[in-house]
């Protein structure tokens, strides 16, 4: 029974409508996308998608979310109010995870299956090119200029550096074990990497395409071997970036100008990826193993509520 | 006889009470270094000892620290309400006790005053344990260590009378330290201050059962809570019934025509 008085409350009620947002979540093993309240802390409901939906993103203009159904070899087009799927997108097979240019005009999806990245024209709904890149790609992500689509390879251990203009590599930079997720700075000056072996964190200086450092971590309590660096985001202001560790169970604050570690945060088990809130007051994390998402407050740097989504929370998406 | 006599006697046994601690030196730092070394050494072995099963009044998931913290403040209380009776003892021994129990006032009264100083001073060990704690990230809600207080005061007098029934069965210091040891860590250790009932029940049903009932767990859920800006209503009931209980069988231990008292002859 809470001891929050009616002010409180009213208070409450008045933030969230000031803040209201609306997180989508893709689970993996439920075939649905879960769609939570996150000021209120409430799943909203679970809704039925496709085959083991993963990567999952909101188009520029907001009216559309893309999710790639891996098992049905296709990107869904939903509409971001009813749900409805609006269509779908040749992603070529086992899609998992996708990066959208700003202009929301192309999709890039990294085809693990078949090393490739297939590059989609949004306003056509065609598969315009293939650009085979290392074994198992995963992570992509495309500059904020939208020049550079950086795709990295699990199993070749690089980051390779499309060309938008051409849908050419132009160069690779050879990265620490296992690359999983990266991340522009919102200056595109950065490019920051999370190596998921090596447990390592590598900024990446985007003129020189060189690694200008590298952060290893190390959690009181936790084995090394535990400690995997999946998702990564860095705020628009470069202050503060967040590493989500995988089996550790925790997301770690890296100061982004000094790359010191600020703080591990304890969240549920197997955290995979991270997503802001539209003003990055909150950070929204996806625990694969605890079938649940826990919420950060920014400010504080303090975890405030995890909540049961469904099974295999794998991806997700913040509307505002 | 006015009220004031009885704020006068009140004031007295409370500031005696502080006045004693204070001086202690040695008690009022182990009643701090003994849950501080709990927090620092035992806890930080265990930290993912938990698992990661959200509990409330948790919203998300916590270190051992975190859960740690309520039964530690439990501690404090248990201890300060066992060596608040304790000087009962003692004060029976020195004689102490003779002056204050010809007073005019009601015999309840004063063992009233007399456990209501204890929790006093109880209550000071907790919030300088918890401000320490602060700077180690355990930070509960602003809010929370508002509402801890009422919650530190009913399970303080709880455990406090407690004690004094037990100081009432007690003839000499010496014996009260065995009871001590098979009072206090038997209640501590299995109840809900070191870990939570689905965790006990996991490895032991009749342990299960044994902190779901005893008293001390219910005080630490009260405190826990309430740290937590939340009241939980069965444990703040199950706590003031036991409360009253331990009262009344005390104050009828330390009547001379009825309790102990008349049994050992004193």
């Amino acid at each position: 029974m809470k001891m929050t008085p009616i002010i409180l409350s009213s208070l409450l009620l008045w933030t969230s409508v000031l803040s209201a947002e609306t997180v989508f979540v893709t689970l993996e093993k439920d075939n649905a996308i879960a769609v939570v309240d996150p000021v209120a802390g409430k799943l909203l409901k679970t809704v039925k998608i496709g085959q083991r939906p993963r990567g999952i993103q909101l188009s520029p203009d907001q009216q559309t979310l893309y999710i790639a159904t891996s098992d049905d070899d296709t990107v869904l087009e939903v509409d971001a109010n009813s749900l409805a799927i609006k269509g779908r997108l040749p992603s070529g097979e086992d899609p998992e995870t996708f990066a959208i240019n700003s202009l929301g005009t192309h999709m890039y999806v990294s085809n693990e299956d078949d090393n490739q990245v297939t590059v989609i024209d949004l306003v056509k709904k065609q598969a315009i090119h293939q650009v085979t890149v290392g074994v198992e790609p995963e992570g992509i992500a495309v500059s904020p200029d939208n020049q550079w689509i950086v795709s990295a390879s699990e199993t070749t251990n690089m980051v390779h550096w499309i060309e938008a203009k051409t849908n050419q590599i132009k160069e690779n930079t050879l990265v620490d074990p296992r690359p999983r997720a990266l991340s522009f700075t919102a200056d595109g000056q950065q490019l920051w990497v999370t190596s998921e072996i090596e447990g390592s964190l590598m900024i990446i200086d985007v003129a020189s395409k060189q690694i200008i450092k590298r952060v290893h971590f190390s959690v009181p309590g936790v084995g090394q071997e535990k400690i995997q660096p999946v998702g990564v985001v860095v705020d628009d202001k470069r202050q503060w970036a967040y590493v989500a560790l995988g089996p550790a169970n925790r997301v770690v604050v890296v100061n982004a100008q000094t790359y010191e570690v600020e703080k591990y945060l304890l969240v549920g088990a197997r955290v995979w990826n991270l997503a802001f809130s539209p003003k990055q007051e909150r950070l929204y994390t996806t625990n694969g193993v605890s079938h649940d998402i826990s919420i950060i407050d920014l400010a504080e740097h303090k975890v405030t509520k995890s909540i049961a989504v469904g099974r295999y929370p794998w991806g997700l998406a913040v509307k505002p | 006889m006015r009220i004031f006599h009885y704020w006068f006697a009140l004031w007295g046994i409370v500031f005696r009470e502080l006045f004693r601690f204070i001086k202690q030196k040695e008690r009022f730092l182990s009643a701090l270094v003994r849950p501080l070394v709990w927090l620092f050494v035992f806890a930080a072995g265990f930290r993912a000892a938990l698992g990661i099963a959200i509990i409330p009044p948790y919203e998300t998931y916590i270190l051992y620290e975190v859960y740690i913290t309520p039964g530690l403040i439990g501690m404090i209380q248990l201890f300060n309400g066992m060596q608040s009776s304790l000087s009962m003892v003692y004060d029976r021994e020195m004689g102490s006790m003779r002056i204050l129990l010809v007073s005019p006032l009601p015999r309840w009264f004063l063992l009233v005053a007399k456990l209501l100083a204890g929790v006093f001073v109880s209550i000071l060990q907790v919030y300088v344990f918890l401000g320490i704690a602060w700077f180690y990230e355990i930070q509960a809600p602003l809010e929370g260590y508002l509402w801890l207080l009422p919650a530190l005061v009913l399970s303080g007098l709880m455990l406090g009378a407690l004690g004094l029934l037990l100081s009432s069965f007690i003839k000499q210091l010496e014996n009260f330290a065995g009871v001590m040891n098979f009072v206090i860590f038997p209640m501590f250790f299995m109840s809900t201050a070191l870990y939570p009932l689905w965790k006990l029940q996991e490895s032991s049903v009749w342990l299960y059962k044994l902190a779901e009932y005893n008293p001390f767990s219910r005080a630490v859920e009260l405190i826990r809570f309430a740290l937590y800006g939340q009241f939980n209503q069965e444990a703040f009931l199950y706590t003031s019934v036991t409360f009253t209980l331990f009262l009344i069988l005390a104050i009828i231990g330390y009547n001379p025509s009825k309790g102990m008292m008349k049994r050992k002859g004193r």
